[in-house]
């Protein structure tokens, strides 16, 4: 395909790019500058390559021309500058005018993704090529292999997640999420699929002692890990904490060998729930009991986690305001707690 | 033996004190340089480039250093027959840089530079039935920022706003932050524009602040940076991203200011001026903007306050007369 030259070579002297301005076949098109408008805001130096491709893509745009050298010259555009999505959009234009082969169009857009994952312009075209083939068959794969080079690509999943769901490919997902919480229980990306699947599924109300079960054996291996307590606390939100029976002694058993900041404020999360959703016959003293374990944790975090200092003070604060008994003898919640302990690091179980 | 928390170390000889003057030289120079290729490369989004530098100057009181004709011209030069605003002559409009465009011609008092009314017919033009926003015509769905251009025209009521609620509400998660669409994963700037959309529209007693504050205020990591969401590293952005966040919906103190500051401060490049990322890494005019702005939410008093919803100049607002709800 002789629009496809990029090179010329002889024995002696190297390939080199041949600008488009220097090509036999481009000669009938006026190349367009770039305009910067009538008082260029700063001068701009390209380098020559660059100005070559798009000064001759601008021509075709301005020509509306649909043609095989038009469709060449987006890639060279594109291998330039991947983010351009005029250029993106003119090749659609061009992969339907011309019937081009939408499974080689997959071949490169695969290519591309590949050097450069994060780039918008290319997730979004992939999508489009994979609606018009109405074919998902290969994304599952080829989105996997992408995580495998970094799997919290937020493009990546989020194709995913739109895969799934359109075509209905919910079969294998959990284990492909399990697998990759299994490489690294700390992916929030993977944690957040899991709740994907399962709430477009089974739903949680069957499955939840499988998954508080799931959560807590991945919580012993690493007790830091943020994503598998936000799940937790989030799956159990809707009903209650302090709705599921023998969870908070579970949580008290845990605490004794794998202590974090996240186990205490799950437990403060499950002692405000119980005051805040107290059957009638519970006894004024028992609550009382209750909110003084919490505002213990709320001391103990204010200077375990001094980071963040303020919002456990707060949360005491507020605990105290809402569920505090009138008398007198209570001790005033300090606002300025013991000057800090340093952050003791908690032992990872391998 | 300690937990492995993804985190950067800030070397002690890391840049303390703010170095306003020489931001104000990094920017005013950029994009003059001859042989500048990032400059070329990023033509895709000129637009918030230039949104960036000029906001970051007129935070730093150095407005007047751009030129301020060349940029209106270049900004009339870019909108489209159909109303909407290009990143750059002969690329196509688009969502991004009409808001640009508009943010601009607000810190030059100059609205009227556009046709108006064209602006707000191209925005309203990309609502979709599901009530959120395509970027452009083509459909490239895109972060909900069509609501501050309208806005600012006075022209909320041409757009569907229960429509656009009701869709940023089912991009709410189980743990309190927001996704792009429903189901995806929570992240610091996805909340931001959430937070600032349900400011534009007087939504937000349908945020659970305490939960998104903690989840927010979660970001902060040893070394005093934010990170966008959790095991990822901290940058200089997400300071702006999550702390103006935090702002929006009252909680700005759960963050410990201090340790941020120096996070922040360390970011800059004290040879070329700027900020990068993260500490020691190479500069940029994005960064630059969200570190002096971060700042500026902090409470420095050498720069002017900034307005957590729009990232834009508080005086520049109380000119136009738009003042987004906070939660206090």
């Amino acid at each position: 395909n002789k629009y496809n030259t990029r090179f010329i070579s002889t024995d002696k002297i190297p390939p080199v790019f041949l600008c488009f301005r220097d090509r036999k076949e481009w000669a009938d098109l006026e190349p367009v500058p770039q305009d910067d408008g009538p008082n260029p805001v700063v001068k701009i130096a390209y380098s020559e390559k660059f100005s070559d491709v798009y000064d001759y893509f601008r021509a075709l745009l301005k020509n509306d021309e649909r043609s095989e050298r038009a469709f060449a010259l987006t890639s060279e555009a594109i291998e330039l500058n991947a983010a351009n999505y005029t250029v993106w959009h003119y090749r659609r234009v061009l992969l339907q005018a011309l019937s081009k082969d939408l499974r080689e169009e997959m071949r490169y857009i695969t290519a591309i993704i590949e050097e450069q994952p994060k780039n918008y312009q290319v997730w979004h075209h992939r999508r489009m090529v994979v609606e018009w083939l109405n074919d998902p068959s290969e994304e599952l794969e080829f989105i996997a292999d992408i995580l495998s080079q970094d799997a919290k690509n937020y493009h990546a999943w989020q194709h995913r997640q739109w895969v799934i769901q359109e075509y209905k490919l919910w079969d294998d997902e959990l284990d492909f999420v399990e697998n990759l919480l299994e490489e690294d229980v700390r992916n929030n990306s993977a944690w957040n699929q899991r709740h994907f699947v399962i709430s477009h599924t089974s739903g949680f109300s069957d499955a939840m002692e499988r998954e508080i079960q799931y959560c807590l054996y991945q919580i012993k291996k690493a007790p830091n890990n943020e994503s598998a307590w936000n799940y937790l606390k989030g799956i159990l939100q809707p009903l209650g904490l302090s709705a599921q029976p023998g969870l908070l002694e579970r949580v008290l058993e845990l605490k004794q060998t794998h202590c974090s900041p996240y186990l205490l404020a799950f437990l403060f999360d499950c002692y405000e729930d119980a005051l805040e959703n107290s059957k009638e016959n519970v006894a004024e003293e028992e609550q009382q009991k209750t909110l003084k374990k919490a505002l213990e944790i709320c001391q103990l975090l204010a200077q375990e986690d001094t980071i963040r200092k303020e919002y456990w003070l707060f949360l005491g604060r507020s605990l105290k305001n809402k569920h505090g008994s009138s008398d007198p003898s209570d001790e005033p919640l300090a606002d300025d707690p013991e000057p800090s302990v340093p952050v003791s690091e908690q032992q990872e179980m391998s | 033996m300690g937990t492995q928390v993804k985190d950067v170390i800030i070397k002690p000889d890391a840049p303390s004190t703010l170095l306003l003057d020489k931001h104000a030289d990094y920017i005013a120079a950029y994009g003059s340089k001859k042989d500048d290729y990032e400059y070329t490369l990023s033509e895709y989004l000129r637009m918030s480039g230039i949104y960036w530098g000029l906001t970051v100057m007129d935070l730093m009181g150095q407005l007047p250093r751009m030129n301020r004709q060349e940029i209106i011209d270049f900004i009339k030069a870019c909108q489209h027959e159909c109303g909407g605003i290009s990143a750059s002559i002969g690329h196509d409009p688009h969502l991004l840089y009409t808001l640009s465009a508009v943010q601009i011609l607000c810190l030059y008092d100059s609205v009227d530079a556009l046709d108006v009314d064209k602006v707000v017919e191209y925005i309203k033009g990309l609502q979709q039935e599901d009530g959120s926003f395509a970027g452009d015509k083509w459909g490239e769905q895109d972060l909900l920022r069509s609501v501050l251009s309208q806005e600012t025209f006075g022209k909320m009521d041409t757009i569907n706003v229960d429509k656009a609620v009701e869709f940023v509400l089912s991009c709410m998660n189980f743990d309190g932050g927001f996704g792009c669409r429903p189901g995806s994963e929570s992240h610091a700037g996805q909340i931001y524009c959430c937070s600032g959309f349900l400011s534009l529209t007087g939504q937000l007693h349908q945020v659970n602040a305490d939960l998104l504050g903690w989840w927010l205020c979660e970001r902060q990591l040893p070394s005093g940076g934010l990170n966008g969401r959790p095991e990822k590293l901290p940058d200089v952005c997400y300071s702006w991203w999550v702390l103006a966040s935090l702002k929006i919906i009252g909680r700005i103190h759960w963050i410990d200011k201090a340790k941020l500051r120096s996070f922040i401060l360390a970011c800059q490049d004290e040879e070329t001026g700027g900020f990068a990322d993260r500490p020691g890494d190479m500069v940029d005019p994005f960064h630059t903007l969200f570190g002096v702005a971060g700042l500026s939410l902090l409470g420095d008093e050498q720069i002017k306050p900034v307005n957590p919803v729009l990232c834009m100049p508080e005086d520049v607002l109380q000119r136009i007369n738009l003042q987004p709800d906070l939660l206090s």
